[in-house]
């Protein structure tokens, strides 16, 4: 028999040939034993091997017999060379003697505690013990080495030191995977033991893989710890629904309760990681869920019957003027149906999916530059390019999977990362990247001043949410791409933005990236959607809708999920919310409930189907875990509604119908070009900031182990500006707009002169609602005085 | 005590040595004993901020190395070697004899502040064998009464000095020329009997 | 009888000879003048052809060492002196340390020199601050002189040397984890390849050698290679520090050619202390299996000590009467492994744990008889399982103690009087 290895995509890859318990392989040169004994299917004993970290054969598990070489050597360490014997445990006493001994070494002094140890029934130490050690042990008189149990590593993660066989897995994650050399090996010989420092826990956003790869129970999660054993647990293949990362995930239920969530292992996409975000953050599809239809009835709102409801829906929106919001979370079906509800049921093209600062430049830049164009720009082309350009983008807080793999391109592939942005956030340094600071505003003509440099080199611009609220730079970011070699992908926040986008749920733009201002574009959807013809007009913005709404314009709303407290005008928002008749599709109670006239309570993430499409345009389709819920999907109310308001589509909403048919429409790629915009300055000093991936967003609420990692909320401001306005490191600040202020401890930094930055949904840190001023607006600032903790 | 910004420039200093910064780490906690008499917590802070290590890094570091105490040192550290050559030819008796005397054990500091003990490895001066160390400076060939003697001296702050090298300072003063800052004690005897006994054998002989 | 040859230790009886005039007086640095005329790669053959193997335990060759060091690689090289001189029973670095600091520098010249360093690094076991004095002062001194710093002699050779304290752990002596501690990390042994004479020291690359090592290269130089080989034996050629502790009338330091024999050391030492027979002794430091009175007349060379089952290692004998038990010193060895024991690799930080749990019974009189034959499988499952050395160096004293000595053991079971 010859196995050969997976056919690569590089097939100038070098082959050779070796032995391995008596066959014969081909594997690429560089090929370590210990993954050539896997492709034949033996599995050799292992601990400190990861695949995705440096080897360094510490275990001494994977002992094998080599030909030529008189002692055991490490599998995980060494690659096969041509020619190479190898003999495994299989077919070698040598090697299975010294993997045997190595086992009696480590359960030496292991506790005896498999019964209640989280790990036990899924352990790498528990099974090869089973498997290659020895029946008995011959320390039974031997005193164990004991530690206090267990201690927390952070607020999330526990340690059992006397559980831990040091493999360093977890350290290694953490200095070589996240950049968080926050947990280390203290002290040495048999006591030796993972540990952070005395004054601070393991501060990292990816802590949660820790626990993951940890092949003894040595490190559990607060939140799961005692709570469940792997056998009695139902898993399935989910995907996150936090952010555009689009990491592929396993959701652990049990009795219909959800007891955990791990990283699954997509080499595309998230390889084996996710954010401890994702990890944990899930609590929300069980804390306060609204379980009936809701009805406002003299001011207040009264549990109804769906019937009831839905025909007050409608009614309510019969021959009205409305407008369609439906925020970041939501599968791509679900957009889909919202977008084909408000041009057929609503005939209005009033829809937007942005819940933040959404100009018209960036409508545009989404429609020609990112509608259709999926898979432009991937995970693999961020390994391979040579220069990744973040423009307000910075990946740790805003996409934590393309952070990952950036550090991992910048460690193997020597990738440069250059970033511009307003202040050098930590995650930035991680990346060893080299920081354009720049005043809000000014992020295009830093921009168009680098772009000479980078011409000719395999660079990606990755682009962020953010850039909308700089005037002119997704324009530029646009003719970059189109003077340059340079490509460049739109990096949104949350997990259904990209999938809205294809959705079609801007105004000028139709599922499958057509355009609502080209008849042919608008006849093909008419017709898929089986009517005669669709609104021919564009339509309104969120920002022109509550605009419209004020002014008596528009008189209703179709809101899917979303806070009014996301942007500065909320005071406006919610007057118009108060002056229209708001429909409100909602899983919790919500700054939008608070005001809706109807709430049609809507399945959480784990009761639906469908797909999210990340960043990439890559399609993460996945099936509803908890798949015996009652509860409805947005798509189903809507479809409900619609029957009310006399429309009847052909297909039942399910999200498998609704999938094919957006696939349908997706043939199209526009290759329209927009129109350049201009940059604005704005004097004074301006607000920066960014959502701290772990702060007070609502899917993260519920959750007291997670929120207790999240950084700690600080206002940066450069050196200069600090002495300009009398401002004292460490002091606090007093940040004031003319609705309010917010105090801050202050933290002078790397920030671009004139700009404070600060966290925009943090504890103490929520500017959009305390202050009513968003990115790229002005400020004042004032010491405060000490800062006593 | 605190950390002055003498020290921290003298940190500084220690770091402008080496082509990488993080080289002179194990100086540095050398010298934040020289100091605070141990590795404290501040010390670990400040090595970590001039050297731009987390914490963490510095505490696993300061961790491995026995050198670098996690609590403070008396005075005088004093080594018995207990490793087996030295061991048999009488430290463990010496071992014995000064913890009655102090009635203190391994890792622990005399009520008066003045010692603190430690079983010690292999000194490198099996020739000179027992071995005890005060501040690290030899104290060569001992037994229990010179023992005995050693101590009561060093509680009563009298005059000490080591057999192989200078009168006894205190372990805060060794820890600074550990550290790699000079003392002008490199003058004093260090070349003993034991260590000519080749070259006088060899001129007896007449080779 | 073999005759003693002082040739480092020839001077030591005079007050100055530690300082750079008593070095000088003698020819010092005369070596580093000539290796400047000789050119590196000459240097680098001389020291081949002299046959200087490395003194700090493993005996490979020097020369061929050097020679691994890729030139005209564009990278920073590295000289790294290893001067953590800790292995129970090894005391002749520190007392040359002590006595006669420029014949290191001297050494560290030349050989930074032939490998094209420009930086070298003298790591000092921390516990000593006289020798560290005495080294510093060395390297001041040379830099007064001009030997050191820019444009040595007018060679156009520049070479800066650090002199640094390392702060206790034993197993900063194997190389790689020397490195690691030199960087400012913990010091845990490195995987290899790469091997430091590729990647070692910042990842560039780096020649790492024994403080006696070094040191004996100006004399080799100065003489050449065919005085050098005209002592020892052909694979053992040359002179080293035999440092004998124990029971010996005077313990110290002797400088003899290799192959003199352990009789004729103790000879030279005064014989026993008291008269009582040697009971075992152990050649090279306590990584190396004992031997006994029979192997008193076997030559100390590299390869006489191999063929009777053991290493010559540092050339530190310590001897031991009659009157000690090894069962004793054997335990303090394993329990001074646990304690050096870096904790990165199983086989070390547990089997270590394991025996001395062991060991301790024994120590009650509570053994059983089984446990010798465990103590013997243990020592086999650390041995050649372990990431480096010290793992093995940790198998070492139980099997030969317990091959010459099963009796005394035995003496340790329970219900044994």
């Amino acid at each position: 028999m010859t196995v050969t290895a997976n056919p690569s995509q590089n097939n100038q890859l070098e082959l050779i040939t070796a032995t391995v318990d008596g066959v014969e392989v081909r594997v690429p040169k560089g090929t370590l034993i210990i993954r050539a004994a896997e492709q034949l299917g033996v599995q050799i004993p292992r601990f400190c091997d990861h695949p995705s970290l440096e080897p360094v054969a510490a275990c001494r598990m994977c002992l094998v017999e080599i030909d030529g070489i008189p002692k055991p050597q490490p599998s995980c360490a060494i690659p096969l060379t041509e020619g190479m014997v190898v003999r495994t445990q299989q077919s070698s006493e040598v090697a299975a003697k010294a993997q045997e001994g190595v086992m009696e070494f480590l359960l030496l002094n292991h506790p005896l505690d498999c019964p209640v140890c989280d790990k036990g029934g899924e352990c790498p130490l528990q099974n090869q013990a089973m498997t290659n050690g020895r029946p008995y042990s011959r320390f039974e008189e031997g005193t164990k080495r004991l530690f206090e149990k267990p201690i927390n590593i952070n607020s999330e993660i526990l340690l059992d030191r006397e559980r831990c066989v040091s493999c360093a897995r977890c350290t290694r994650f953490a200095d070589e995977i996240a950049g968080d050399p926050t947990l280390e090996l203290l002290e040495r010989g048999a006591q030796q033991q993972v540990g952070t420092a005395d004054d601070r826990p393991f501060e990292s956003y990816f802590g949660g893989n820790t626990i993951q790869i940890c092949p003894v129970g040595a490190l559990t999660s607060a939140t799961y710890r005692f709570r469940s054993r792997p056998f009695d647990l139902i898993s399935h293949n989910t995907i996150c629904e936090h952010c555009a990362s689009g990491c592929s995930t396993r959701t652990d239920i049990r009795r219909g309760k959800i007891m955990r969530r791990l990283a699954a292992n997509d080499p595309e996409v998230n390889e084996e990681w996710n954010c401890d975000k994702g990890r944990f953050a899930f609590t929300h599809t069980t804390l306060d869920r609204i379980t009936t239809p809701l009805i406002r009835e003299n001011g207040e709102l009264r549990t109804a019957s769906w019937p009831e409801a839905i025909e007050f829906a409608a009614n309510g929106l019969k021959d009205k003027q409305s407008g369609v919001l439906t925020g970041g979370r939501l599968p791509q079906e679900d957009v889909y149906a919202y977008s084909r509800f408000a041009r057929v049921a609503l005939n209005t093209n009033n829809v937007d999916f942005r819940n933040r600062y959404a100009s018209k430049e960036e409508a545009d830049f989404l429609t020609h530059h990112v509608a259709a164009n999926s898979m432009h720009v991937t995970y693999r082309d961020l390994e391979n390019a040579e220069i990744v350009l973040l423009v307000a983008f910075e990946p740790e807080n805003e996409s934590p999977i393309v952070q990952l793999r950036l550090r991992k391109a910048v460690r193997k592939s020597k990738l440069k990362v250059i970033a511009i942005d307003t202040a050098a956030i930590e995650g930035y340094k991680k990346l060893n990247a080299e920081i354009i600071l720049t005043k809000p505003g000014l992020e295009a003509d830093a921009l168009n001043k680098l772009v000479p440099s980078l011409n000719g080199k395999n660079v990606i611009v990755l682009v962020g949410e953010r850039a909308a609220t700089s005037s002119g730079l997704l324009s530029a970011v646009a003719s970059m791409g189109k003077s340059t070699s340079a490509k460049f992908a739109w990096v949104p926040r949350r997990a259904g933005d990209r999938g809205a986008v294809e959705a079609g749920l801007l105004p000028t733009l139709l599922p499958g990236g057509k355009l609502v201002k080209d008849a042919a574009d608008r006849a093909e959807v008419a017709a898929e959607w089986g009517v005669a013809q669709l609104p021919g007009q564009s339509g309104l913005d969120q920002v022109e809708m509550v605009k419209a709404a004020l002014s008596g314009d528009l008189d209703a709303f179709v809101i899917g999920g979303l806070d009014v407290y996301d942007v500065s005008y909320h005071s406006d928002f919610i007057a118009a919310l108060e002056k229209t008749f708001v429909v409100s599709l909602e899983q919790h109670y919500s700054s939008v409930t608070e005001h809706a006239d109807v709430v049609l309570p809507v399945g959480v993430i784990t009761e639906r189907s469908g797909t999210f499409v990340n960043w990439e345009g890559r399609e993460r389709s996945f099936a509803a875990a908890m798949h015996q819920s009652l509860a409805l999907t947005d798509a189903r109310v809507l479809h409900l509604i619609a029957e009310k308001l006399g429309v009847k589509f052909a297909d039942q909403a399910k999200p498998s119908e609704l999938h094919k048919s957006l696939t349908s429409l997706k043939d199209s790629s526009n290759t329209s070009t927009m129109s350049a915009v201009a940059s604005i300055k704005v004097p004074g000093i301006l607000l920066a900031g960014l959502r701290q991936l772990i702060d007070n967003g609502s899917l993260q609420q519920g959750e007291p182990h997670l929120a207790a990692t999240a950084r700690e909320a600080v206002a940066r401001v450069s050196a200069a500006t600090a002495s300009a306005n009398g401002l004292v490191d460490g002091n606090l600040v007093i940040i004031k707009s003319s609705t309010g202020q917010m105090v801050l401890p202050l933290l002078v930094s790397e920030v671009a002169d004139e700009t404070v930055w600060v966290p925009l949904n943090s504890d103490g840190s929520t500017p959009l609602k305390n202050l009513s001023v968003s990115i790229g607006e002005s400020v004042q600032l004032q010491d405060g005085g000490r800062y006593v903790l | 005590m605190a950390i002055t910004e003498t020290t921290k420039s003298e940190l500084r200093e220690l770091i402008s040595r080496y082509p990488e910064p993080r080289s002179a780490l194990l100086p540095m906690l050398h010298l934040v004993q020289s100091v605070e008499g141990y590795v404290t917590q501040e010390g670990i802070d400040v090595c970590a901020q001039e050297v731009g290590l987390t914490t963490a890094e510095v505490s696993a570091v300061a961790s491995f190395y026995t050198m670098f105490k996690r609590y403070p040192v008396g005075k005088h550290h004093v080594g018995v070697c207990v490793n087996s050559l030295c061991a048999l030819k009488g430290g463990d008796s010496i071992w014995r004899r000064i913890t009655n005397e102090l009635g203190i054990g391994h890792d622990e500091t005399s009520a008066d502040g003045q010692i603190t003990l430690e079983r010690i490895e292999c000194q490198a001066a099996c020739t000179h064998a027992p071995v005890m160390t005060v501040n690290w400076e030899f104290m060569d060939d001992m037994d229990e009464a010179k023992a005995v003697t050693l101590i009561s001296n060093l509680r009563s702050n009298k005059e000490v000095k080591s057999t192989r090298g200078p009168k006894v300072r205190t372990f805060k003063d060794v820890s600074r020329t550990i550290a790699g800052f000079d003392d002008g004690l490199v003058d004093e005897p260090g070349i003993d009997e034991a260590m000519l006994a080749g070259l006088k054998a060899a001129k007896q002989a007449g080779s | 009888m073999t005759k003693l040859v002082p040739n480092l230790t020839a001077h030591w009886d005079e007050t100055d000879s530690y300082t750079i005039a008593g070095y000088q007086r003698h020819g010092g640095y005369s070596a580093v003048k000539k290796s400047f005329e000789l050119g590196p790669d000459a240097v680098i053959a001389e020291v081949k052809e002299s046959g200087l193997r490395g003194r700090g335990g493993a005996g490979f060759p020097t020369g061929m060492k050097w020679g691994f060091v890729p030139q005209g690689d564009g990278k920073p090289h590295y000289l790294v002196v290893n001067a953590d001189e800790s292995e129970p029973g090894a005391c002749k670095d520190i007392p040359l340390m002590m006595a006669n600091p420029h014949s290191l520098v001297e050494g560290v010249i030349i050989a930074a020199y032939a490998i094209r360093a420009n930086q070298a690094f003298i790591y000092i076991r921390g516990e000593t601050p006289h020798p560290i004095r005495r080294v510093r002062q060395a390297v001041a001194d040379a830099y007064a002189a001009k030997l050191l710093g820019k444009n040595i002699l007018g060679s156009g050779f520049d070479l800066e040397v650090v002199v640094h304290s390392g702060a206790g752990a034993y197993i900063c002596g194997e190389e790689t984890a020397l490195l690691d501690s030199l960087e400012g990390r913990r010091g845990q042994p490195r995987l290899k390849p790469p091997f430091p004479a590729v990647a070692g020291l910042y990842a560039s690359p780096t020649v790492v050698n024994n403080v006696e090592t070094i040191a004996s290269v100006p004399a080799v130089i100065n003489n050449g290679a065919a005085w050098y080989k005209s002592f020892g034996t052909e694979k053992s050629p040359g002179i080293k520090l035999f440092a004998v502790s124990g029971d010996v009338k005077r313990p110290g330091i002797f400088e003899a050619p290799l192959g003199i024999t352990m009789r004729e050391l103790i000879d030279y030492a005064g014989g026993m202390v008291s008269e009582r027979p040697v009971k075992f002794f152990v050649p090279g430091g306590s990584s190396v299996p004992l031997l006994t009175p029979e192997h008193l007349d076997v030559p100390l060379t590299y390869e006489d000590m191999a063929a009777h089952g053991t290493m010559l290692g540092t050339g530190t004998p310590m001897v031991f009467d009659t009157s000690r038990s090894v069962t004793q010193a054997v335990v303090r060895w394993i329990e001074f492994y646990k304690h050096e024991s870096c904790g990165k690799c199983t086989p070390c930080r547990e089997g270590t744990y394991f025996m001395v749990d062991i060991l301790k019974r024994l120590e009650k009189g509570k053994g059983q008889i089984s446990d010798l034959d465990l103590l013997v499988d243990i020592s086999a499952q650390i041995s050649g399982r372990s990431f480096c050395a010290l793992g093995d160096a940790a198998a070492t004293p139980v099997p030969a103690a317990l091959k010459y000595f099963r009796e005394e053991f035995e003496t340790k079971l329970v219900g044994v009087k």
